[in-house]
């Protein structure tokens, strides 16, 4: 490892331009003549739209135009789309609503756009959407899943009766039946998971610019996969041809998920720049984020373990009722169902298990991916279950673990997934020795002594990352091909480009990619430009999310960097009249070995593109690229571990400790990584203790400002200790595994399961404000 | 519509904006200061944070009129050239930021957490103190890490001064 190369903790390239000002996010964005738009949006969570009246908002200063869903309608625009296809247990397709950008007919949640007003200043647009007077017929309303699902319920569309999404399962029933069957004990829990709304600190924002000479679209947006933005919005939404769009997403300020999705807002802003002929803008405020972003989670479960006689689990049912709000959102099918119920199997050995997932349509928010997207579902429902089942069996919950961890590798679950590799041991044994765990007895009753109740819970985490070889997820339903592009240019001075179809909105890709290329030619970093985020510029990529960056973007980056030192050893071969096999790169030279023959990489790049001595019939230049396609998923795993007390008069929670032990594979950036578990963590435990997105009988959001929706704040969270153990991943030539949504998959859990052994007890659900938490201790 | 005059990391600036218009958006509309951030429509996340003399303030919470005749400055106006604010430093040292977008507003704070306490501050106090601005990357464990690094760089800073 070099002072800049792989594993190196390097400081990040990027950050000067942040901590200075200089960040380009897209409301920094400014184009000669531009527009602004404000959506119209409804206040009800259910209603007919009877009739939009526009003519005095048309009149008011500043106006451009009103535009309209009916107009949207008569643009042959298209209707929004769920990209990946599941099919219920009967055989049927999925029953997917149609969901327009901008509602002609029907509303069905509060702040879905009826009508946008384009004026000339941002103050101008939002006075004259006041203005639009939208005559509404409200309809009976079904706000949540039991709501939904209940006999009689309103119907909210025509394609999907009784609100009935999928009904879909996997495993094996009869093997899973015949488990409980012979169960020496059954332990048995019902949870839920709330809601969440991903809150990146940026809000969603568009600028639009049509040349009419052209007929050639610009979007600038912020996005965590500019080229499925741009696919999307030509091949499905009819917005424009693919080569007639660009696509920038510049510097993005966060995302968690909330940003891999095309939403009607961007889409209408595009529509719109050719319908005024000049450059639209939007950008969403907090109350438009929490309204219309993507929420998160949102399950109802229930759940049985089988266990032998000697507390061997034999089996697991599962029964998951999850909502997705009032319109499929573009990958939202695949969240309670492939990225949930596949990772079941936690880190155990089970024979059997079988569940089964219900999604149902409500007046709510769209649901889709955030931070974990499934993963935490799952993890928070087995670990749950693991310390029940402990308390219940009268064991030590590190042991429960322990007797049921898989120890073989691959191991191939009931489940789908084939994990390849890991040391679940290891990871216990590391976060176990980190918090004293032999020790809390002890601080137990100290605290005891004091009137505090002290617990300590833990949560062993498996997730999936790298998602994944695109022929698996095209059998289970995916729309699009999970690969990753690359292209590596040397310059003819030897600096070099490196072109990702990754997206860094946070992640420190410019830093950690950079790397690689300087560990392998042994160059600084300074001299390595990563280039990402503009379709122009990059051949294709399918974005970052699911903590894919590492192991596919970057392998991608290797796969092409492979390439350029082949061709590079071949011209410095036939420069230094060597042969091939002889060169070896170091320093930034290409040498002779066992001679002092060397040539510096600006002199092979120079002799590329000058193109006056190269071997017979190569082409000029130096550049390749490559497309990289994953075998499988990458399995991170590890152990969290968190002690807290409460105090018995007030419910509220404190942290005593939190360690975190996980095996990520190869760590490229070990600051970075444990910057990424900490941000995870905070999510995690956001969830555990603090976020819920409330929505009333009648639909109506109570959770939608920071005023409301409680954020994880500076003095909500403890410092954190990580800790790491490595089993490299056998997928990729890096041996890497994903590190971005660890944090938030393992930790929830944790910090229930010491509460709940806190207070004795655990009917007890998230978030565990004071409130819910004295009220389970008091009665 | 009124004239505002004011002056914005050391130079005399006006521009004629609606009587309605928050600092910020004259920051970033009228004067091109894209550093200062607007995260939340309700003042609490602090993105927007920048020093009207010498004390931290939420720009979206100071109409542009209420800050006429003040002397203003934005997280473009803290390094010296091309040396960095020490908070600044410690903020890329620390690797106190990911996504960058909370960052000025979080740095503008952190300085104004150091001038109130001077070197009294502990991992309590800063955490207390930085309450009113929101961080959805970090988890804030790096960022209370740097602000406490700064404030023992601010310190030496001072000393040599």
């Amino acid at each position: 490892m070099g002072v800049e190369g792989i594993g190196a903790s390097v400081v990040r390239k990027e950050d000067k331009r942040f901590i200075t000002g200089k960040g380009r996010y897209v409301d920094d964005v400014k184009l000669v003549g531009m527009t602004h738009a404000h959506f119209v949006r409804s206040p009800h969570a259910h209603a007919r739209v009877k009739s939009i009246d526009s003519a005095a908002a048309a009149q008011m200063p500043g106006v451009i135009a009103v535009l309209t869903g009916s107009e949207l309608v008569a643009d042959k625009i298209g209707n929004l789309i769920c990209g990946w296809a599941i099919t219920s247990k009967d055989g049927s397709p999925m029953k997917m609503g149609a969901w327009p950008a901008m509602a002609p007919e029907t509303v069905r949640f509060v702040g879905q756009a009826v009508a946008v007003v384009i004026a000339e200043t941002k103050n101008q647009a939002r006075d004259a959407a006041e203005a639009v007077a939208v005559d509404y017929e409200e309809l009976p309303v079904v706000a949540d899943i039991k709501a939904a699902i209940a006999p009689g319920a309103v119907q909210l569309h025509p394609e999907a009766p009784g609100n009935v999404i999928y009904d879909w399962h996997i495993g094996d029933q009869g093997a899973t039946d015949a488990a409980f069957k012979s169960a020496a004990n059954v332990v048995s829990l019902d949870v839920v998971n709330n809601r969440l709304v991903p809150n990146a600190m940026e809000p969603r924002a568009a600028v639009a610019d049509y040349d009419t000479a052209e007929e050639h679209y610009t979007l600038y947006t912020t996005s965590q996969n500019p080229h499925v933005a741009r696919l999307v919005l030509s091949a499905f939404y009819n917005v424009a041809p693919e080569h007639k769009l660009r696509v920038i997403a510049p510097d993005v300020g966060g995302g968690f998920g909330s940003k891999i999705y095309i939403y009607p807002e961007e889409m209408v802003a595009l529509w719109a720049s050719k319908k005024v002929s000049r450059p639209v803008k939007w950008t969403g405020d907090r109350s438009e984020a929490f309204l219309t972003d993507a929420h998160g989670r949102d399950h109802l479960t229930h759940a049985e373990m089988a266990f032998d006689k000697d507390n061997k689990i034999t089996g697991l049912r599962v029964k998951t009722h999850a909502n997705l709000g009032a319109y499929m959102s573009l990958f939202s099918s695949s969240v309670p169902t492939y990225l949930y119920a596949t990772l079941l199997s936690g880190q155990y050995n089970i024979p059997a298990i079988y569940a089964e997932v219900m999604t149902v349509y409500t007046n709510t928010t769209p649901v889709d991916a955030y931070r974990g997207a499934g993963r935490p579902e799952a993890s928070y429902l087995l670990e749950r279950m693991l310390e029940t089942a402990a308390r219940q069996l009268n064991v030590d919950p590190a042991e429960l673990r322990r007797k049921n961890f898989i120890t073989q590798f691959p191991h191939q679950t009931p489940v789908i997934m084939a994990y390849d590799v890991g040391d679940f041991n290891a990871s216990l044994d590391s976060a176990m020795k980190a918090i004293d765990y032999a020790g809390f007895p002890a601080r137990k009753a100290k605290a005891k002594s004091e009137g505090k109740l002290r617990g300590i819970g833990l949560s062993c985490y498996i997730e999936a990352c790298g998602i994944a070889p695109s022929k698996a997820v095209g059998s289970l339903g995916a729309g699009v091909g999970l690969w990753e592009s690359a292209e590596v240019r040397v310059n003819p001075v030897g600096t070099i480009e490196v072109l990702t179809g990754s997206h860094s909105h946070g992640q420190g890709h410019e830093t950690v990619f950079a790397q690689l290329i300087a560990e392998r030619l042994g160059i600084s970093i300074n001299q390595v430009q990563i280039v990402h985020g503009d379709t122009d510029k990059v051949q294709f990529g399918m974005g970052t999310y699911g903590s894919r960056s590492a192991a596919v973007g970057l392998t991608a980056i290797l796969k092409a960097m492979e390439k350029v030192e082949a061709k590079a050893k071949k011209i410095a071969a036939h420069q230094l009249e060597a042969s091939e096999g002889d060169i070896v790169i170091e320093n930034g030279e290409f040498k002779v070995t066992g001679t002092d023959k060397s040539i510096v990489l600006p002199m092979v790049a120079l002799a590329a593109y000058t193109a006056h001595n190269l071997p017979d019939g190569m082409e000029p230049g130096l550049k390749e690229s490559a497309f990289y396609d994953p075998t499988n998923f990458t399995f991170p795993a590890g152990t969290y571990i968190c002690e807290l007390e409460v105090d018995p008069g007030t419910g509220k929670t404190s942290f005593v400790n939190f360690v975190a032990a996980d095996d990520f594979g190869r760590l490229l950036n070990p600051m970075i990584v444990e910057g990424q578990v900490h941000g995870g963590l905070a999510q995690g435990i956001g969830q555990a203790l603090l976020e819920h997105a409330v929505f009333d009988v009648n639909g109506q959001p109570v959770t939608a400002s920071f005023m409301d929706y409680t954020m994880p704040r500076a003095d909500d969270l403890p410092s954190f200790k990580l800790s790491h153990t490595t089993t490299l991943c056998p997928g990729n030539p890096l041996g890497v595994k994903g590190c971005g949504e660890a944090g938030a998959i393992g930790s929830s859990a944790a910090v229930i399961n010491a509460i709940t052994d806190a207070i004795g007890h655990n009917k007890l659900e998230m978030p565990a404000t004071p409130d819910r938490v004295w009220h389970a201790i008091h009665g | 519509m009124s004239t505002i005059k004011l002056t914005v990391n050391g130079k005399a600036v006006s521009a004629e904006v609606e009587d309605r218009t928050l600092l910020v958006n004259l920051l970033r509309d009228h004067l091109n200061l894209t550093g200062t951030h607007v995260g939340c429509d309700t003042s609490q996340c602090g993105a927007c944070t920048v020093h009207i003399d010498g004390q931290a303030v939420k720009s979206c919470t100071v109409l542009a009129g209420q800050a006429n005749g003040s002397s203003v400055t934005t997280i473009e106006g803290i390094a010296k050239g091309d040396e960095l604010h020490p908070m600044q430093a410690a903020f890329r040292d620390n690797h106190g930021l990911q996504c960058g977008f909370c960052t000025p507003g979080m740095i503008m704070s952190a300085i104004g957490i150091v001038h109130r306490h001077g070197g009294n501050l502990d991992e309590a106090t800063v955490r207390h103190e930085l309450e009113g601005n929101i961080c959805r990357c970090t988890g804030y464990h790096n960022i209370v890490r740097a602000v406490l690094d700064a404030a023992s760089r601010m310190k030496v800073a001072q000393a040599a001064e």
